[in-house]
């Protein structure tokens, strides 16, 4: 029983993550239209600058203080995104797909070279926030405190999201773009404001997705590579566009995920890949998907 | 694309077979001229054009963007050192006949998946099936060797050559170079009469408008279908020629990045042009080469470049290129109808 417990707390820590991950790339999706590649690179992003912090922080201040660091490692992120929206995106809007995702490749690997310069290529890690909620133990093992809060972070970032989206006025400016970017536009909508802001919403969730990771595992290159191509999954499940789709998808694709690792390891990526593709080819626009 | 269509429509076809002549007996002579690691360089860049041009028949002449076609380069080049390894086969021929039947399996599978998909769902579906194929590679390593690859031995080409001894390097590399350039060349033709056939014409109406393709009776998903099977046999092939040059075959090949630089190859040449995934290949081959033999921040160069090329050379290296030229021209011939850019 206790075994089952720990799988089911592993999942919504890995189901808090993707989530946080894949609700950017999906809200970015959803104004935007455009597939962002380098999505998984702003979650890799906020892992490093957060763990950079940290590192210069812990020591000479109360470990607890060391939360701060997070919110503030996202938001780095979040501006470095919104400079990178008006400058190198916006003008491929209204091009075909295959520039945009060939930009944002670009982007890609540009980033991932320019977190091997700033923070050089050996993995950083950054686990000082996570000893003082100590641990409870589980089957003789230890299970971290921290994970909770991840998974309350993911938790929270869900229902703020909603509000956001669906309570305030931005929200509905959002909603509106969204839906008719040219109506909004003529309505006297300031569209390209409503740009930047998603954006850096999108890439302050990703970014606050490694910040709060990075405690429990380290910064390591590549790590860009591997969230994208998961995130990628969850949209595609959840419906891309779709912030409900997003956390549905987190939670079906880190569950099956989690069972994979403990019961069919050998094939526990593939099964994530064909349900992907199975969900593509019986609904392709995902189970929550507009068409 | 009218204008496109004009502009070639302008170059008789003795032209283009003279221009196709000479550009191969360039090729032909380059090891005479060059040594043994420039050959070998040019032979990979070959390797890509031919890639280039199986993704260029989806891409360019279908519309449709697959972000998965490392599936078919990989899945060429495990297949030949599975049957190099398993099967003890040593004959080149055989171990492309392996590489291509392989990737044509896969290619039909993953074809009847994908058929029914169009933009991004379709590059989506792509991606998702090459990365099933990448897991698989990945996890089963008692098959695959996973991370550490498994190593191919030099093939015997045409049956004669045997590679062993002093100077065998650069005497496989010399000889593999012209097996790779003459199925380059057939390549090259085979995909120019199918890009210039009814069923070519048919993929570009498809392209470019659906709707009034199927009204003219086109049946799409055939279409469709049949024009995803030769580009990933045909990518798969290239992938069969890679690994005996390459002589390691490891799931990088197969994951989702690669089929990134298979796009960035495509669009760097130019996708509405024929000639387009040839030069980019060649040029996308230095390019790599060159930067990561110069910079540890090789992903820099590239990706500043593939950002660069989108902005300012959407059209590619040959289409910028042929358009300067239509330029000039209509500059030099005033009373001909101007090319307009559609």
């Amino acid at each position: 029983m206790d075994i089952f417990i720990l799988q089911v707390l592993n999942a919504l820590f890995y189901a808090a993550i993707l989530f946080l991950i894949a609700s950017g790339l999906t809200l970015i999706y959803g104004v935007m239209q455009i597939v962002n590649m380098a999505h998984g690179s702003f979650f890799a992003l906020g892992a490093f600058v957060t763990a950079w912090l940290i590192g210069q922080l812990a020591g000479n201040v109360h470990p607890l203080l060391l939360l701060l660091a997070m919110p503030v490692g996202a938001f780095i992120v979040a501006v470095f995104g919104m400079a990178l929206e008006p400058t190198l995106l916006r003008p491929f809007y209204k091009r075909p797909e295959e520039y945009q995702l060939l930009l944002t490749f670009g982007i890609l690997l540009v980033l991932e070279d320019l977190m091997r310069v700033l923070f050089g290529g050996s993995p950083l890690a950054a686990d000082q926030p996570m000893a003082p909620f100590g641990s409870m133990p589980v089957m003789g093992l230890k299970y971290p405190n921290y994970n909770f809060l991840v998974i309350a972070v993911g938790i929270a970032a869900a229902i703020g999201l909603w509000a956001f989206v669906y309570r305030t006025r931005f929200g509905v400016m959002l909603r509106a773009t969204s839906q008719n970017m040219k109506m909004a536009s003529a309505l006297g909508l300031d569209v390209g404001r409503v740009y930047v802001l998603a954006f850096g919403i999108g890439c302050f969730l990703a970014g606050l997705g490694g910040a709060i990771v990075v405690p429990t595992q380290t910064a390591v290159l590549g790590m860009a590579l591997d969230a994208l191509i998961i995130a990628f999954v969850v949209v595609v499940v959840g419906g891309i566009g779709s912030l409900k789709g997003a956390l549905i998808g987190a939670v079906i694709v880190s569950f099956v995920r989690t069972a994979g690792v403990q019961f069919f390891p050998e094939i526990e990526l593939a099964v994530l890949y064909l349900i992907a593709a199975g969900v593509l080819l019986w609904r392709p626009t995902g189970l929550f998907g507009k068409a | 694309m009218a204008a496109m269509d004009k502009r070639q429509g302008r170059i008789r076809l003795p032209q283009v077979v003279g221009i196709a002549v000479v550009f191969a007996v360039g090729l032909a002579l380059f090891p005479q001229v060059a040594g043994t690691y420039q050959t070998m360089i040019l032979a990979y860049g070959l390797l890509f054009a031919i890639a280039g041009l199986g993704f260029n028949l989806l891409l360019g002449y279908t519309g449709l963007l697959s972000f998965g076609h490392s599936a078919f380069y990989g899945m060429g080049a495990y297949a030949v050192a599975f049957a190099a390894r398993d099967l003890g086969i040593t004959s080149m021929e055989l171990l492309l006949l392996c590489g291509l039947a392989a990737t044509a399996a896969i290619a039909v599978v993953f074809g009847l998946v994908c058929a029914g998909l169009t933009r991004i769902f379709f590059a989506i579906m792509c991606l998702a099936l090459s990365q099933v194929l990448w897991s698989l590679s990945y996890k089963f390593f008692w098959v695959t060797g996973g991370t550490d690859g498994i190593r191919v031995k030099w093939p015997s080409l045409l049956g004669i050559t045997e590679y062993s001894g002093g100077g065998a390097f650069q005497r496989f590399v010399h000889d593999y170079y012209y097996y790779v350039l003459v199925i380059f060349c057939i390549v090259v033709v085979g995909m120019w009469i199918i890009t210039h056939s009814p069923f070519g014409k048919a993929l570009q109406a498809i392209r470019d408008n659906e709707i009034r393709a199927e009204f003219l009776g086109v049946n799409i998903r055939k279409y469709r279908l049949i024009a995803y099977i030769v580009s990933g046999s045909v990518t798969g092939l290239a992938g069969a020629l890679w690994v005996p040059l390459a002589g390691l075959i490891t799931p990088d090949t197969l994951w989702w990045p690669f089929s990134g630089k298979l796009v960035f190859v495509t669009l760097l040449g130019g996708f509405r042009n024929f000639t387009g995934p040839i030069v980019g290949g060649v040029l996308y081959n230095y390019l790599e080469v060159y930067a990561i033999a110069s910079t540890e921040y090789w992903q820099v160069v590239l990706g500043g470049i593939l950002i660069v090329l989108v902005m300012v050379l959407p059209t590619g290296v040959v289409g910028g290129l042929s358009q300067l030229a239509a330029k000039l021209r209509t500059k030099e011939e005033p009373q001909r109808e101007p090319v307009t850019d559609g």
